[in-house]
C-alpha cells in the first residue's frame, strides 16, 4: 500500500438473502481527495461505505483503511475516523451540547465541542433536545460528532438527502472547509450536482458494481458530449437563425417558438454562437449555456436516469 | 470507562426527563402508599399475621416497582434506541456496544432502589412503618429480584421490533401481573385457587420472597422463591444472548 492511499478496498462483495447488494469491487482513496461514491438508491453505496467503515462484515474481499483491516482491527480504526450514517438518530430528549460532551468522552482524543459548535453554527441551538432540531441542524450536529474526534478520515453518508437547497448548499460549503484542514472525506450521494460541486474523485455505481471512476472533468470530457446554447430572439430573424446552422462546429439548431437552442461538440460553442449573433445585429436575450454534467454521465452509461 | 460514567450520568438525566418512566418508577408507587395508608391506616392486624397493611404493602409495592423497571421501562429503552438508530450511532465510536447496556441498566437499578428507599421513609416518616427482618437479607432479595426482572426485560429488548409492539405486549403482561401476583393488591384478598394460579407469575415469587424477609422469614423458607427467580436470570440471559439484535 502507497503511502497516499488511504482506504483500498479490494474485490468487495456484499450479498443480502438473494441480492447482490456489491458485487466484486476495488478501489483507492488518496490523502487529502474527496471521493464520492455516486449512484441511484440501491446501488450498494451505503453498504460498501458501511464495510469500509467496518460496521458491516462482507461475504469477501479485503479492506484495508489508514493501514489497518477494518473488519479485525475495528477498535483501533475507529478513534481515527469519523463517520456520519446515513439512517440514526440520538435520544430525543439529549441536548446539543450534551450530544458532544458524550461523544467526546468515548474517544482517547477529542478536540473542544465547544469550538465545533460555533463552527457549526449551533450556538443558538446547544440546549435545545435533539428532536426539536431541523433536518438541518440534525445533520450539522451529526458533522460535527463526526469530528469530535480529529479524525484523518470522515465518512459521510447522504449528507444532504431530505435537505432544503440552502441548507445544502450549507453543507457543502462545510465539507470543502472540513477537506481544507487536510482531512481525507469519503461520501456516497445520488444528488449528481453535490458530486460533481464536491468530489475530487467518484466512482458511479448501478447494482452493485462500479461503472466508471474518475475525476467528474474527465467523466463529463469523455462523454464526449454536446454543449448546449439556449437564447430567445424576436421572430423576425428567421433568416438569421438558419444561416446559422451552416457555421462550423454547430450540430443542430431547434427553434421552439422564439426558443432557439443551438447544439454543438465546440467548447467555443457559447462564443461563436455569440459572435454570429452580433455580427448578423440579431437581438437575443436570456442567453444561457448547458454543458453536459455527471447527469448526462450516467445516462449515457446506463441509459438511464437517476431518479431522487 | 470515562464513556461509561459519561454515558451513566447522561442516561440518568435522560431518564429523569421522561416522565412517564420517572412518575411511574418514582411517584406512583408513594401515591399508593398514601391512597390505601389513609384508608386503612398501619394498625396490626391478623389478617396480615399480626403487621399492618402498609407493613405489607410496602415490600409488595417494591416488587411493582421491579415489575415497572423490568418489564416497561428497560425493554422500551432499549427497542427504541435499536428502532431510531440511536444503537447504530453509538456503535460507531470505539465505546463498546455493551457498555450501553451496561449504563442503561446502572440506570434503571438505581432508580428501582431510589424508588424503594422512598417508599420506607414516607412509611416510616408516615405511617411508622414496622420491620422484623435484616437489612442485609432485604438488599441481596432486592439485587436478586431485580436482576432476574431485567433479565425477563432483556429477552422483550431483544426480540420485540419496534416501540409499539414491544409496548403493547410487555403491557398485556405487566397489568394482570401487578394486579394477580400481590404487588398492588395484598394477595391475602384474592380466594386461594387465584393465589395458586398467580403462582405461575414470575413477580408472584418476588412478592413473596421480599415480603417474607421483611416480617423476619429466613432464606429457608424460601429457598423455591430464590431458585425460580435465579432460573428466571439465566434462562433470560441466555434467550437474549442467542436473540439480540444491534439493529
Amino acid at each position: 500500500m502507497q503511502n497516499n492511499t488511504i482506504i483500498k478496498v479490494d474485490q468487495l462483495r456484499k450479498v443480502y438473502g438473494s441480492t447482490v447488494a456489491v458485487d466484486n469491487i476495488s478501489f483507492e482513496v488518496k490523502k487529502g481527495e474527496i471521493f464520492g461514491m455516486v449512484g441511484p438508491n440501491g446501488a450498494g453505496k451505503t453498504t460498501t461505505i458501511e464495510c469500509v467503515e467496518g460496521l458491516r462484515t462482507p461475504e469477501s474481499g479485503d479492506i484495508q483503511v489508514l493501514g489497518l483491516n477494518s473488519q479485525q482491527d475495528g477498535y483501533a480504526l475507529r478513534p481515527r475516523i469519523g463517520i456520519q450514517l446515513q439512517e440514526s438518530a440520538l435520544s430525543h430528549r439529549l441536548k446539543v451540547w450534551e450530544a458532544l460532551d458524550l461523544f467526546a468522552s468515548f474517544y482517547p482524543r477529542s478536540i473542544k465541542w465547544q469550538d465545533l459548535i460555533e463552527q457549526f453554527g449551533l450556538e443558538d441551538s446547544r440546549n435545545k433536545p435533539f428532536a426539536k432540531l431541523s433536518g438541518g441542524q440534525k445533520q450539522r450536529l451529526f458533522i460535527a460528532l463526526a469530528l469530535i474526534n480529529d479524525p484523518e478520515l470522515i465518512f459521510l453518508d447522504e449528507l444532504t438527502t431530505g435537505l432544503d437547497p440552502q441548507a445544502r448548499h450549507t453543507m457543502w460549503d462545510m465539507v470543502t472547509d472540513i477537506r481544507d484542514r487536510d482531512k481525507t472525506i469519503c461520501l456516497t450521494t445520488h444528488f449528481m450536482e453535490e458530486a460533481e460541486r464536491l468530489c475530487d474523485r467518484v466512482v458511479i455505481m448501478d447494482h452493485g458494481k462500479i461503472i466508471a471512476i474518475d475525476t467528474p472533468g474527465n467523466l463529463i470530457r469523455n462523454l464526449n458530449a454536446e454543449n448546449r446554447v439556449i437564447f430567445t430572439v424576436d421572430s423576425d430573424f428567421k433568416l438569421e437563425i438558419s444561416n446559422m446552422k451552416k457555421l462550423q462546429g454547430i450540430r443542430q439548431v431547434d427553434e421552439i417558438g422564439d426558443r432557439i437552442v443551438v447544439y454543438g461538440k465546440s467548447e467555443k460553442l457559447v462564443v461563436e454562437v455569440v459572435n454570429f449573433l452580433s455580427s448578423n445585429s440579431v437581438k437575443f436575450r436570456d442567453l444561457r449555456t448547458e454543458q453536459p454534467n455527471l447527469e448526462d454521465v450516467f445516462l449515457g452509461l446506463t441509459g438511464k436516469k437517476i431518479k431522487d | 470507562m470515562k464513556g461509561l460514567l459519561k454515558l451513566f450520568v447522561v442516561e440518568l438525566k435522560l431518564f429523569l426527563r421522561e416522565p412517564q418512566a420517572a412518575f411511574f418508577t418514582l411517584v406512583f408507587p408513594l401515591m399508593m402508599l398514601f391512597i390505601f395508608g389513609s384508608i386503612y391506616g398501619n394498625e396490626p392486624s391478623t389478617f396480615f399475621g399480626g403487621f399492618g397493611s402498609v407493613d405489607v404493602s410496602v415490600p409488595a409495592y417494591t416488587a411493582l416497582i421491579i415489575a415497572t423497571s423490568g418489564l416497561l421501562s428497560l425493554p422500551i429503552v432499549i427497542v427504541v434506541y435499536r428502532e431510531y438508530g440511536i444503537l447504530r450511532r453509538f456503535r460507531a465510536t470505539p465505546l463498546h456496544p455493551l457498555n450501553i447496556l451496561v449504563a442503561q441498566v446502572g440506570v434503571i437499578f438505581l432508580m428501582t432502589a431510589l424508588g424503594m428507599i422512598l417508599l420506607v421513609i414516607a412509611g416510616k416518616l408516615v405511617y411508622n412503618l414496622r420491620f422484623a427482618g435484616n437489612p442485609i437479607n432485604i438488599v441481596i432479595a432486592f439485587i436478586i429480584s431485580s436482576f432476574s426482572f431485567f433479565s425477563l426485560g432483556f429477552i422483550f429488548a431483544s426480540v420485540l421490533p419496534t416501540m409499539r409492539t414491544s409496548q403493547t405486549i410487555t403491557m398485556a403482561l405487566y397489568f394482570p401481573m401487578i394486579f394477580l401476583s400481590g404487588a398492588t393488591i395484598p394477595r391475602e384478598v384474592f380466594p386461594a385457587n387465584i393465589q395458586k394460579y398467580a403462582e405461575i407469575l414470575p413477580l408472584t415469587h418476588i412478592v413473596n420472597l421480599l415480603r417474607g424477609l421483611w416480617i423476619g422469614n429466613s432464606w429457608n423458607q424460601h429457598l423455591k422463591e430464590v431458585g425460580i427467580l435465579a432460573m428466571l436470570f439465566v434462562l433470560g440471559i441466555i434467550i437474549s444472548a442467542k436473540t439480540f439484535r444491534w439493529e
